[in-house]
């Protein structure tokens, strides 16, 4: 039986009037690639800030590694290794990528103890080690994500899709068990996606979970173990990538956008 | 590069009292030397949590009105014939007792606003200044009120084996100060270029994205107004030893003014900005006095600031540094990202 890492039951989120999800049920096995997908507007970030705190469902219930996440705060679930990334381009502009991965190992950053603060502001050895490891840290990630020869430039001054990949390794700094990608290649050329898809397998291998929100049908098809189909706020179909392929309600909610294409491509790329 | 040139600069002011011996510049140069460190204590919430106080001077004043009681004495009546009596404490421990008594200020006003945020901070800050005014006003027993409390002993210091030292002379409060300074300075520096500190830059530059790594806003808002409020009061309590009567003219609002001038033209969010900051406008009105009357003075005043940030609206010393070349992404950092020579791959 594998290990449930985040279950969602029976969420509901209202804007005023307008329903943004109803009733979602879903779940996401440990070492799962999972990825919600839907027409624009179906609910799939409002989904992700539920998950992470940003926002109250009006119904149901976040579970996280056994954990019930109501009430708690977005840095309390980051501190409980639930890590997100945002739909729009979301870096700190005005720090270089390398201190914005520093920034990003906060949670590594915390020294145990009360004495935390002193140690750092007097550079005892303890806080010193610490600084020196978050460094080190630092420049392993910007390298590993792809960014090395920007370490030194503003985040702002990034191409879009490397500001993308900036978001990630951000994530990555804070030490996930499970990470929510909002959209990452959005942006991205095809050899950058492709590119980024080893990237998120590598990341899923070394046993962190992922959930995943893309537009990018032939990219979710091929990293997917599972994915989950969102329409106007309810799941419409759930299964593997061969199987949502053939579903006819999926189909149905794609072409309702004119969106042929995307089957066509799907279909192409199967 | 950065450090030898902060060491020149202090060196440079250690040197002044030797070959400046006009005692109207010394003392000038003392209380601009407290405002600097308030400036300093108030760049660290607006230059690096982006934290406007407007009230900072609040901080400053509670720290000259603790350390001048503490040292004073008081016997305050509360109820019926129940006194508050404390005796008279060495001067030493009113400066302590300001930093704590200021920094717990500082804890409480964070609490109080930041986990509402917005313009709360900015809001209750101006509150708190003006309440803390009035009960100095008004609490006549205590204070004096505005007939102000005089005779406040200059600071002692006991030095092992030469007995005590009274802080008496403008020469020993001049380096007085300039301890307290740099001391303030260092403590800041290392505050900032501690995860805290890095903490504090990710929420002004994008709060939502600081919250998903797991930064605590609250916490890391609060820290940095205690730390603030502290090195405020410390300034608050050497004006006190110094200027020796305190009357509650200390929290005067163009005091907090002064300050976010010193601190905006020298540039906010760096380090060495309210120094650069603090010694023009501390020292401008002293030049200008003896050659225009009051009015002229503060147009002056005015058009230096406009000059200033018309030409360098980041302020003085970010807009200098990349001049120079020296901007935040220097050569130490480069190194930094090429100490690891392992593949990436082992530790992602
Ligand atoms: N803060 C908000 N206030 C009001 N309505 C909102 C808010 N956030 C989202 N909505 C609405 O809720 C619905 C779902 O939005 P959501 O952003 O979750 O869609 P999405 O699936 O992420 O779409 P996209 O693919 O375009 O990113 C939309 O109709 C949107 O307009
Ligand atoms: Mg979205």
């Amino acid at each position: 039986m594998a290990e449930t890492v985040l279950s969602i039951e029976h969420v509901a989120v209202h804007f005023g009037g307008l329903v943004a999800i109803s009733d979602m049920n879903f779940h996401v096995n440990k070492g799962e690639i999972v990825s919600l997908i839907g027409p624009n507007g179906a609910g799939k970030t409002t989904a992700f800030n539920v998950m992470t705190g940003f926002l109250t469902p009006a119904k149901g219930a976040v579970n996280y590694c056994g954990a019930d996440l109501k009430g708690k705060k977005p840095h309390e679930i980051a501190d409980l290794g639930l890590i997100r990334t945002f739909q729009r381009t979301s870096v700190f502009p005005n720090d270089t990528v390398y201190d914005n991965v520093l920034i990003g190992l906060h949670r590594q950053g915390e020294l145990k103890g009360k004495l935390g603060l002193a140690e750092a502001i007097l550079g005892l050895p303890r806080a010193r080690a610490s600084e020196k490891a978050q460094r080190a840290r630092a420049a392993e990630l910007v390298r590993w994500i792809g960014l090395e020869a920007r370490a030194n430039d503003l985040a702002g001054s990034l191409s879009y899709g490397e500001q993308r990949l900036v978001g990630v390794a951000l994530a990555l700094a804070a030490q996930p068990k499970m990470l929510l990608l909002d959209e990452p290649v959005s942006g991205m050329n095809a050899s950058e996606t492709h590119t980024f898809v080893q990237l998120i397998r590598n990341i899923r291998d070394r046993g962190v979970t992922i959930l995943l929100v893309e537009h990018d049908m032939p990219m979710v098809m091929s990293v997917s173990d599972r994915i989950v189909v969102l329409n106007y706020g309810r799941i419409i179909a759930e299964g593997p990538p061969d199987e949502i392929r053939k579903n006819p309600a999926v189909i149905e909610a794609y072409l309702g956008q004119g969106a042929k294409d995307v089957v066509k491509e799907v279909a192409v790329h199967a | 590069m950065k450090q030898i040139v902060t060491l020149l600069c202090l060196a440079f002011f250690a040197s002044v009292p030797m070959w400046l011996t006009d005692p109207y510049l010394l003392n000038a140069l003392i209380t601009t030397g407290i405002f600097i460190i308030g400036a300093m204590s108030l760049n660290l919430l607006l230059g690096f949590t982006g934290q406007l106080s407007l009230g900072h001077i609040a901080f400053f004043g509670i720290g000259a009105y603790v350390s001048a009681l503490t040292s004073l004495g008081f016997d305050v009546p509360i109820y019926g014939d129940f006194h508050i009596v404390h005796v008279p404490w060495p001067p030493i421990a009113g400066f302590l007792l300001a930093i704590v008594i200021s920094g717990f200020c500082g804890y409480l006003v964070g609490r109080l606003s930041f986990s509402v945020r917005g313009a709360y901070f900015v809001i209750v800050t101006i509150s708190f200044a003006e309440v803390v005014r009035l009960v100095a006003l008004n609490w006549v027993e205590l204070t004096q009120g505005p007939l102000a409390l005089t005779n406040i002993p200059s600071i002692t210091i006991g030095l092992p084996g030469l007995g005590y030292l009274v802080l008496k002379t403008k020469f020993h409060n001049y380096y007085l100060v300039l301890a307290v300074a740099a001391i303030s300075y260092f403590l800041i520096s290392r505050l900032v270029h501690s995860h805290y500190g890095r903490a504090m830059r990710g929420l002004m530059e994008n709060e939502t994205l600081a919250v998903a790594v797991g930064i605590d806003v609250t916490k890391t808002l609060t820290l940095a107004a205690v730390i603030s409020a502290g090195i405020a009061g410390a300034a608050g309590s050497l004006y006190a030893h110094y200027i020796r009567i305190i009357d509650p003219d200390v929290f005067a609002f163009i005091s907090t003014v002064t300050m976010v001038i010193m601190v905006v033209s020298g540039g906010k969010g760096s380090l060495a900005g309210p120094v650069v900051g603090g010694v023009i406008f501390g020292l401008l009105p002293v030049f200008l006095r003896p050659i225009m009357p009051p009015e002229a003075q503060w147009i002056t005043y005015g058009v230096v600031l406009i000059v200033i940030l018309f030409v360098m609206p980041r302020g003085i010393v970010p807009s200098l540094a990349a001049k120079l070349g020296l901007a935040r992404a220097g050569g130490t950092r480069r190194a930094s990202v090429a100490v690891s020579e392992r593949t990436a791959e082992e530790h992602a």
